[in-house]
């Protein structure tokens, strides 16, 4: 991970202090004030807010899986809601079945995630760039397709419905229970990239990002390390399909539509490329905005009047809003965040020194 | 028979809608994927002109495509002419941004419905008995010859005009191009309004044909894997992938299942894109635009 020096007068002396995760002390202490708050949080909260921070935290694990493989990989994906179609179905299929427990059909799903990411992987070392993302596009109806024929095939044609996992013989329905899992898988998500990143994966990572030809010249593995990006993002993408599908308790292709796709293409893009705290803060805003779109729809006059069209002009906001980051502000939140810091390190002046001066 | 003319018409609507990804791409190395969108919207803008000049089906069509081609350029002028100089990539996902805020914005304005704006013009749609007991409505038979002017015009145009060599020297160098005096911004605006023309063409004909409604953006997308099967910077290509994708889609839908009518495309795609990423004609580049 590059670490950009800070102004405070704290220097790494070894390269394990380099690599650590959270170096001072106001950072550990800041990540324990957050985990705290938000092992506290369904303790005060009403169920509405519970189930949006269960939405947010399965955005976030397949929002951390898309920037692995975008925003330090390199390669562009836009058939992130085939791999969560993907994840979602193995659940219902193999519940629907076989019967088989959550602890069959989640491994299961990685697996299937996995080899996906394989098949999908392939082109990617022949093409890339804008092409890598049309075959990843491609993705996205491929298993739509299987899914839905799936659905018909089967006569469920509305829908798989999964029950509940249960641990212990105890079925798991309950909404704190369940906020707690998945809080659990959000931060392992994250604790796994960001071990990833630090490790010799996401330094070759980096390099093929930058460039491939001196990333091989280098003596990495071009061909595997893109490959592994792939497995591992794909994996964690499933993963998070097939927890989606026992948290709603309900499997169907519709969920999946390309719409989805892009709505992760725009977590990290609005939370900004290259940085998994931005993958976080992207994965929390575009879960969030229609339901702050709803909110400012309903405090509108004559709120009735538009509650057909609710769908219609969310999608419209949201493309604007993208629009509004990819041309005003392409480092997303965290650079305006980034930004927000430079200021305030370099206050008074507006301008780091030019040349000579240590950066 | 009918098999026949089921092709011709699903090539000529393909390869109508891919040429205006090829006209952008080429030029401009841009990847239009909001081009599905905005033939739905220039669609929907004859519903408009249609309610304005009720009557005047010439007027009506022809206000559409004048409308058409001013907000191709608007979309060029106040979006993508930001973009550049950031990575291709960001101006591919501006476009796919702008196609997810047209869907919104045309249910908002028009509604979701199906809906024929033959019928304000009082245009009827006939079918014709074709030899060989198959039959073509007016419409459809009206977009193959669009198609085959279209294809005819833009190949005069970018081979003699003078702004068609113009738009092939940006296509090929835009450094040398501006070097040598063209207004590079006029001919990515002009690339754009054009992509956009052909496009309404083909968004008001199959309006027409069979009335419009949000499914008229996934016909867009389906013509793409015409295009970039046939190589994504090659007007001919666009044509011969048209004829391919076409004709897998009505054989397999006709013989095999027609739930694959949606995936059909892109799985032909995958296979182009392992084996001849730069397509059948597309000149074999550095694939490394993002």
């Amino acid at each position: 991970m590059s670490r950009r020096p800070r102004a405070s007068g704290y220097f790494r002396t070894d390269y394990g202090e380099d690599l650590t995760l959270l170096p001072t002390r106001l950072e550990r202490l800041a990540v324990l004030g957050v985990l705290v708050a938000l092992l506290a949080l369904p303790l005060l909260a009403s169920p509405f807010l519970i189930d949006l921070a269960a939405q947010v935290f399965l955005a976030v694990i397949g929002a951390l899986a898309l920037m692995l493989l975008t925003g330090y990989a390199g390669q562009v994906s836009l058939g992130h809601a085939g791999l969560l179609a993907a994840g979602a179905f193995t659940v219902g299929i193999l519940f629907k079945e076989f019967k088989a427990p959550f602890l069959v059909t989640l491994p299961a799903a990685a697996a299937v995630g996995a080899l996906l990411g394989v098949v999908f992987g392939l082109p990617s070392l022949r093409v890339r760039g804008l092409y890598l993302a049309v075959s990843t596009l491609a993705l996205n109806f491929l298993v739509a397709y299987l899914g839905g024929e799936y659905e018909a095939r089967r006569g469920f044609s509305t829908g798989i419905v999964v029950d509940p996992p249960s641990f212990a013989g105890k079925a798991v329905t309950d909404a704190k229970a369940w906020y707690l899992i998945l809080l659990a898988a959000a931060v392992a998500t994250l604790l796994l990239c960001a071990n990833l990143l630090r490790a010799r994966s996401g330094r070759a990572w980096a390099a093929i990002r930058a460039n491939e030809t001196v990333a091989q010249t280098l003596g990495i593995g071009v061909a595997s390390y893109k490959l592994l990006a792939f497995v591992i993002s794909s994996a964690l993408t499933a993963v998070a399909g097939a927890l989606f599908a026992y948290y709603r308790g309900f499997v169907s292709v519709e969920a999946f539509s390309l719409f989805l796709s892009i709505q992760y293409v725009a977590m990290i893009i609005i939370g900004g490329m290259g940085s998994l705290a931005g993958a976080i803060l992207g994965a929390l805003f575009v879960t969030l905005f229609p339901y702050a779109i709803e909110a400012g729809l309903g405090a509108l006059v004559g709120a009735t009047a538009y509650a057909g069209l609710r769908f219609a002009v969310n999608a419209a906001a949201f493309g604007a809003v993208m629009i509004l980051f990819l041309v005003l502000e392409p480092q997303g939140l965290i650079g305006l965040w980034r930004r927000l810091q430079t200021y305030f390190l370099l206050w008074p002046f507006r301008h780091r020194p030019v040349g000579g001066a240590r950066r | 028979m009918q098999l026949a003319v089921n092709i011709v018409v699903l090539t000529a609507i393909y390869a109508l809608i891919a040429c205006g990804y090829v006209l952008i791409y080429r030029v401009s190395r841009v990847l239009n994927l909001a081009h599905g969108e905005l033939l739905m919207l220039s669609a929907y803008l004859l519903l408009w002109t249609a309610s304005l000049f009720a009557g005047h089906a010439v007027a009506a069509i022809a206000a559409a495509l004048g409308l058409s081609v001013a907000v191709g350029a608007m979309v060029y002028l106040f979006l993508l002419r930001k973009l550049t100089g950031e990575m291709a990539l960001a101006a591919v996902l501006t476009t796919v941004a702008l196609g997810v805020l047209l869907r919104g914005v045309t249910v908002i304005v028009w509604s979701a419905q199906q809906q024929y704006p033959a019928v304000p013009l009082g245009l009827a749609n006939w079918a014709f008995a074709l030899p060989g007991g198959a039959r073509i409505s007016l419409w459809a038979a009206l977009l193959v010859a669009t198609t085959l002017a279209v294809y005819a015009s833009l190949f005069a145009f970018l081979r003699l005009g003078r702004w068609g060599m113009r738009m092939r020297a940006a296509g090929q160098n835009p450094l040398l191009a501006a070097q040598r005096g063209i207004n590079l911004h006029a001919i990515y605006a002009l690339a754009w309004s054009l992509s956009t023309l052909t496009g309404a063409l083909a968004g008001v004909l199959i309006a027409l044909d069979s009335g419009l409604g949000q499914t008229m953006a996934i016909i867009g997308l389906k013509a793409f894997p015409a295009a970039l099967v046939g190589g994504l910077d090659s007007l001919a290509g666009a044509l011969l992938g048209s004829l391919i994708i076409a004709s897998a889609e009505v054989f397999l839908i006709h013989y095999v299942d027609p739930l694959l009518s949606e995936v059909i495309p892109f799985l032909v795609l995958i296979v182009v894109l392992t084996l001849r990423p730069w397509g059948l004609l597309g000149t074999r580049e550095e694939l490394d635009r993002v």
